[in-house]
């Protein structure tokens, strides 16, 4: 479980700090098929085969459908922007795995208080009832955000209304 | 009933049916955003009208448990009048884009009327995602650089908010079992304040992100920049009624019906209006920048709001929903002042203009007005609401009523030094060819002055009206 959290740590690192956009498309890929296997191995077998449909897959070509509508940057551009993101990007690994650090110290010692022994257990029934059957206006809500994200992609790579 | 719905459904039959048939006339996407919010802003007043008179929430069950309360209902019809103000404004400052931004503007109304219409924090959740992806496209719908990097930072602000909403959402579901907003609240009243570890760090997530998404303070610096550089009209939404409904309308709601109007979250949020009362007067009195002026000003304003809301009391949420429906009209009637100042002098710097209330009299009027009502002078819309608040706070905290007293005085500053810098004092030699806007930004100007005037002489009947039913 260690190795799979260390890989999903550096997989997104991985998809902010390379610069060819399709590569961290394929990192975040990896990501996501990581998170599925951790989910699988978490007994959550409904939110993996989710995670791996939606996010390595729909999400992978979405992503990689609409790089495909970029332009590629000149040498020049490539040259400038390459010492700029060096310069802001050198300090971020160190950054996250020091905060990683601080933060596992700081709840370690505290982990047993998080759930108070009286919680109820979260039942498989609970779970179909609530994240199944209770989402009918989520899915308004979804419907809603694929039109934002259709209406996206026309305001940002569609030629200018005509007049 | 079906009117719950109606407000999602309508707007979504528009979108589908502006985007599916070939229109010559690429005006009409703006139109049917008016026509659309026009009726929403009637549908409003209907539901407001039969709740108050049945003294029933009206539901909803057809795709999705909406429900439209008295609250619901005001800030639906705000939501209505200022989709249809945007929408007039567009028409006057939108050219190239004008299908898209009606388009978009239509995903934006339904986004947010989804927010006030849930009763669940994971359904709140999906929808304010939504207004954060709408309101993203309409801030950079120009595609022009300064616009992509106010778009980006807020959405990297917005996406850090909705991860914590997540979070403590998903720590409220382990321990109530559920996430609708009367199932959390039941499982919060039994444990009669002796909260656990998770329950603290779940309402302490929630509430940084609701802040985030509000703009306040410390979490207020996305504000300015995407203000300031998204077109005219996407500026008089953020303003009027995006960060109102995504943050404060949701953390109003989440504070009362989900965390019951818990006193320690109350004084947290206190707090946080204090300061942004405070740092928004004063990021305010050192702009050149007309919109990023104002911008600062919407985080000191909706720092009255929060306070009133802080307060946990009856009187302190009417008067927040007062300050809501005012900050709403007076605040959308300012950005569209700016929008008409910016178009006629092509630049937003006041210290190159000056002496342009002679040139442009139905701007200057109508901004003195907003600021007027903006600073509570009576008798505006703005004094009655300010004085509400302040009374809930008196009957709280003296000392943080005597506080929000004398910060005000810093509003009325920012006032003086806008109509000083723009409106007053010599011409510029450069602005003599100005001359004032005309058509739907003029439309504008007169029927928001007219709001900010005649809400200011009715609100004291809105206050008789709720002493004779008991409520204050």
């Amino acid at each position: 479980m260690i190795l799979l959290l260390a890989g999903l740590v550096i997989s997104a690192l991985a998809v902010v700090m390379i610069r060819d956009l399709l590569k961290a498309a394929v990192s975040l890929a990896v990501l996501s098929a990581i998170l599925t296997v951790i989910l699988f191995l978490l007994k959550a077998p409904l939110a993996a085969a989710f995670e791996l449909s939606v996010c390595a897959g729909l999400i992978t070509v979405v992503f990689i459908s609409t790089i495909s509508m970029t332009k590629l940057r000149t040498k020049e551009e490539v040259a400038k922007h390459q010492v700029e993101r060096r310069r802001r990007f050198r300090l971020l690994p160190a950054i996250v795995v020091a905060m990683l650090c601080a933060g596992v110290a700081l709840m370690l010692p505290h982990l047993g208080q998080m759930i108070p022994a009286g919680v109820p257990q979260v039942a498989a029934a609970a779970d179909t009832a609530v994240f199944w059957n209770q989402r009918q206006a989520d899915l308004l809500g979804q419907i809603v955000m694929v039109l934002a994200g259709v209406l996206g992609v026309l305001i940002f790579f569609k030629e200018s209304d005509k007049p | 009933m079906l009117v719950p719905f109606l407000f999602i459904g309508i707007p979504l039959a528009a979108v589908v049916i502006l985007n599916a048939l070939n229109w010559k006339n690429r005006w009409i996407s703006l139109w049917a955003a008016v026509a659309v919010s026009v009726i929403q802003l009637g549908l409003g007043v209907w539901d407001l009208v039969r709740v108050v008179s049945t003294g029933t929430p009206v539901s909803s069950s057809f795709f999705g448990n909406f429900t439209v309360d008295s609250f619901a209902a005001i800030v639906l019809t705000i939501i209505g009048l200022l989709g249809c103000v945007t929408a007039l404004v567009a028409t006057g400052t939108i050219h190239e884009s004008r299908f898209s931004f009606g388009s978009a503007l239509l995903v934006l109304l339904m986004g947010m009327n989804g927010v006030v219409m849930v009763r669940d924090v994971f359904s709140l959740y999906v929808f304010i995602e939504v207004t954060g992806a709408a309101s993203f496209l309409l801030i950079a719908i120009d595609k022009k650089r300064d616009e992509l990097e106010g778009a980006f930072k807020y959405y990297l602000m917005s996406a850090l908010a909705t991860v914590m909403m997540l979070l403590s959402v998903a720590f409220l579901f382990v321990l109530s079992g559920g996430t609708s907003y009367d199932g959390i609240a039941a499982y919060v009243a039994s444990l009669n304040g002796n909260y656990p570890v998770m329950l603290n760090a779940a309402i302490l997530l929630f509430v940084i992100a609701l802040s985030i998404k509000s703009g306040v303070v410390p979490f207020h610096t996305w504000v300015p920049d995407a203000h300031s550089s998204a077109p005219s009209p996407v500026s008089v939404v953020l303003a009027g009624v995006v960060i109102k409904v995504s943050g404060v309308y949701a953390l109003m709601r989440v504070y009362r019906d989900v965390f019951l109007n818990d006193p320690k979250i109350g004084m947290a949020l206190a707090i946080l209006a204090i300061a942004s009362i405070l740092v928004g007067a004063l990021g305010a009195i050192g702009q050149s920048d007309i919109k990023r002026m104002l911008a600062f000003s919407s985080v000191s304003q909706i720092g009255y709001i929060i306070l009133g809301v802080s307060t946990g009391s009856m009187l302190g949420f009417v008067g927040a929903l007062m300050h809501f429906f005012n900050h709403a009209t007076f605040k959308s009637l300012l950005f569209t002042d700016a929008a008409a100042v910016y178009h006629q002098t092509g630049t937003r710097d006041m210290d190159q203009m000056g002496g342009l209330g002679a040139k442009m009299p139905y701007t200057s009027v109508s901004s003195i007005i907003g600021l007027l009502s903006m600073s509570g002078i009576p008798p505006l819309s703005g004094f009655w609401s300010k004085l509400v608040i302040v009374i809930a706070v008196w009957q709280v905290s003296p000392g943080l009523a005597i506080a929000a007293l004398c910060l005000s005085v810093l509003t009325l500053g920012y006032f003086l030094i806008l109509q000083k810098k723009v409106f007053f004092g010599k011409l510029n030699p450069a602005m003599d060819a100005v001359t004032e806007v005309g058509g739907s930004l003029r439309f504008v100007e007169v029927l928001l002055s007219a709001i900010n005037v005649l809400a200011g002489l009715l609100f004291p009947v809105v206050l008789y009206y709720l002493h004779m039913r008991g409520i204050l």
